[in-house]
């Protein structure tokens, strides 16, 4: 029982961390608005040669071959820096899924190619158009389209990073698999890297308006000095200190795939997003009007809140998961790792 | 890396459970707050676990302990809670003042301070608050002066947990004249010592569980301080750093309550509430919340890391979970919630209500939620004082 990440898993988290706030800065962030890019190629070069889609890959495709926990951190700094390019959904979620029914798939052969994932859990589609290719459901099976394959509607969401599109399309021929399960891996993948992105961007939010409250004065000191804002910040932190680990764990366990990993990944992706709001809407109050304002960041971090909290399932899906735990199975001191193996 | 339990681990914890299922007191003590009898009764019990080197396991072998690690000490917290046995009424003790004399206690001190402390023969209270001076603990006035080899103690202390039936307490006093943080002295005396006059208080529960202490020129050997004169501030608040942070509140006794309320829900089957549903999955998840956060915690400081002001987060978020678990309990009780345990409709297994009224005074002892947040705020996120 060692409940600390190793030294590589911490180093690699570091580099990500690193280069996402040296790339996706608020200036960059803008440039894009502007232009209306629905990706930043400089970025996304970068974070490929740094290998961070290769992560979760198996190494007969190609990847690292490390596993759910080694990629939360990554999530996380994901989260931190709000990235725009859809890292966390095609190497955190779709592509384990493609290498799980076909290693080999050419669309794997390159690192730099995202993969889109419908998901019955999601109406709209993720980063769709720019994908090389979508994994689509359809009664328990998995097929795979082209973008041009399929009818793109776009759906613009408040996260004006946020690339949704409605796909319609036909599941007409011989699927990639017939296998259910690997859509309630997915689930369980997509939950938790939903979590972790929480996690990261609520700590953003704190830092941001800890920073603003430092150096903003009123009444002739900086407004940090006063207890109404410094316990406003104190109760979001708390939050995130208690999401935090219950997020890391999920990732730990969730190969265990039972109603135990299952019920910390919902309680994760709940009170990440709970910590997420608090945040955010703590950051924007912190902030006052200049956080209501387009120039300042809070509302990329409050947008992206709001549309986490639903993606991967919403509050009522998960807490429904939660209940099916306690009904399941009971609770109590010596049932906390109770999936990793322990007798109770 | 890997939240598995390893072979030994899982031993030790059978063997944690084995005994107390063979030990366990047949029927709940009476609170050791509540009479001299349930005092002493508690005292017997802390006798029978240091009889079965159950008292103190993470302590050192040499006074009395097993020299066990962090993680073994949860999982005998673990034991201990899901056996349901007694509350700890040596917790000031063992659980704030041994781990600062292990860390600032010269050789002598420990060796005649620990073993009875582990055995249940000296009971400790602490005597850190003043009339004048509860959050702003800087702002004692009780003092210590030093006649030769003697330390002479004078003031008025209030709050002191367990000061009715307790033998001992250890408290802040100040050389005269000194300000603030400077000039205090961390000092043990007994609680018999003449000059000692202990005036119990009631407490809301009708328990006297505090006590105001008058000190009128306690005399007691110099060996008495912990840490050098002056040095009381910094030893008090790396105590206060334990009591917030880990050893007073293991995440066992949440846990074991949350399972307590799950099991209250599901009894009452179709008749349930489903909003009070989502009430009770809330608090079981608050529970393993502060469990992982905990065992994350031991993690680090296993691996030599240090309890730093992030204890603040565990002390807020303890106490709050712990109104939330029990007001849930009562509203699934309904109009018998407010029934006393002895009453003819009492709810079955009816601690509830105890446990509700101790909780609402989490967010006060150890440091107001309040004071908490001001130490997150200045240093864990750096905001200006």
């Amino acid at each position: 029982m060692d409940f600390r990440f190793t030294e590589d898993q911490l180093m690699m988290a570091e580099t990500a961390r690193k280069l996402l706030a040296d790339t996706a800065t608020s200036a960059q962030l803008r440039t894009m608005l502007a232009n209306g890019m629905a990706r930043d190629d400089a970025r996304w070069t970068k974070i490929v040669e740094t290998g961070l889609t290769l992560t979760m890959l198996p190494e007969d495709a190609g990847g690292l071959g490390l596993t759910e926990a080694d990629f939360v951190l990554i999530a996380e700094a994901a989260g931190y820096a709000a990235l725009p390019e859809p890292l966390v959904e095609s190497a955190g979620i779709a592509a384990p899924l493609l290498a799980a029914i076909a290693p080999a798939h050419e669309v794997l052969g390159d690192p730099a190619a995202t993969i889109a994932i419908g998901h019955a859990i999601n109406p709209y589609v993720a980063d769709a158009d720019t994908a090389a290719a979508l994994l689509l459901h359809h009664d328990g099976a998995t097929y795979l389209r082209r973008p041009d394959e399929v009818r793109l509607i776009r759906e613009e969401s408040l996260d004006p990073f946020r690339r949704l599109f409605k796909v319609e399309w036909e599941p007409s021929g011989e699927p990639l698999s017939a296998a259910p399960d690997l859509w309630s891996d997915a689930l369980d993948r997509g939950a938790l890297f939903m979590a972790a992105q929480c996690a990261g961007l609520a700590q953003r939010a704190i830092d941001i308006a800890v920073d603003y409250a430092k150096t903003r004065e009123q009444f002739g000191k900086p407004i940090g000095a006063y207890q109404a804002v410094k316990h406003l910040l104190a109760t979001a932190q708390v939050q995130v200190e208690f999401a935090k680990p219950v997020v890391h764990a999920a990732a730990i366990g969730l190969a265990q795939r039972d109603v135990f990993s299952r019920a910390r990944i919902s309680h994760a992706k709940i009170v990440a997003a709970e910590a997420a709001d608090l945040a955010t809407r703590t950051a924007l109050q912190v902030h006052g009007a200049m956080g209501y304002s387009w120039e300042v960041d809070v509302h990329f971090l409050l947008k992206r809140a709001l549309a986490l909290n639903t993606a991967w399932g919403g509050p009522g899906f998960h807490r429904e998961r939660v209940l099916a735990r306690l009904r399941a199975a009971p609770a109590g001191p010596e049932y906390g790792f109770a999936h990793a193996g322990m007798e109770a | 890396m890997p939240l598995t339990y390893t072979t030994s681990q899982q031993t030790f914890r059978q063997e944690a459970r084995a005994w107390l299922a063979a030990h366990m007191p047949p029927a709940p003590l009476p609170h050791f707050d509540a009479t001299r009898d349930g005092f002493e009764a508690h005292r017997a019990w802390e006798r029978t676990l240091h009889a079965g080197g159950w008292s103190v396991v993470s302590w050192p072998k040499e006074y009395g302990g097993r020299g066990l690690d962090l993680i073994e000490w949860l999982i005998f917290e673990e034991e201990y809670y899901r056996a349901g046995a007694p509350g700890r009424v040596n917790q000031n003790g063992i659980c704030l003042l041994a781990p600062t004399m292990m860390e600032y206690g010269t050789a002598e001190q420990k060796a005649r301070f620990l073993p009875p402390m582990a055995s249940g023969e000296e009971i400790w209270a602490q005597a850190w608050s003043e009339p004048q001076a509860g959050s702003d603990l800087a702002h004692i006035r009780a003092t210590v002066t030093q006649e030769g080899d003697e330390l002479v103690l004078n003031g008025h202390k209030i709050w002191s947990s367990r000061a009715v039936f307790a033998d001992w307490a250890f408290g802040l006093f100040r050389t005269p004249g000194s300000e603030r943080h400077r000039g205090m002295s961390l000092v043990f005396f007994p609680l018999n010592a003449p000059g000692v006059t202990v005036n119990a208080i009631r407490k809301m529960d009708g328990h006297v569980g505090f006590a105001e202490l008058f000190l009128e020129n306690v005399r007691v050997p110099v060996f008495n301080r912990l840490g050098e004169d002056g040095q009381g501030w910094h030893i008090c608040m790396a105590t206060a750093g334990f009591e917030r942070g880990l050893l007073l509140r293991s995440p066992a006794r949440y846990q074991q309550a949350a399972a307590r309320l799950v099991a209250l829900y599901h009894a009452q089957g179709a008749a349930a509430d489903p909003v009070l549903g989502q009430e009770v999955a809330r608090a079981w998840m608050n529970a393993e919340a502060y469990m992982l956060a905990i065992y994350a915690m031991c993690s680090r400081l296993l691996a030599g890391g240090k309890i730093g002001p992030e204890a603040s987060t565990n002390k807020i978020f303890w106490s709050e979970l712990d109104i939330h678990l029990h007001r849930t309990a009562l509203a699934l009780l309904g109009p018998r919630a407010e029934l006393l345990p002895d009453a003819p409709e009492a709810a079955h297994d009816h601690d509830w209500l105890d446990g509700y009224v101790f909780s609402l005074a989490g967010p006060i002892y150890a440091g107001s939620n309040e004071i908490q947040r001001n130490i997150i705020a200045e240093r864990m996120l750096g905001l200006p004082r």
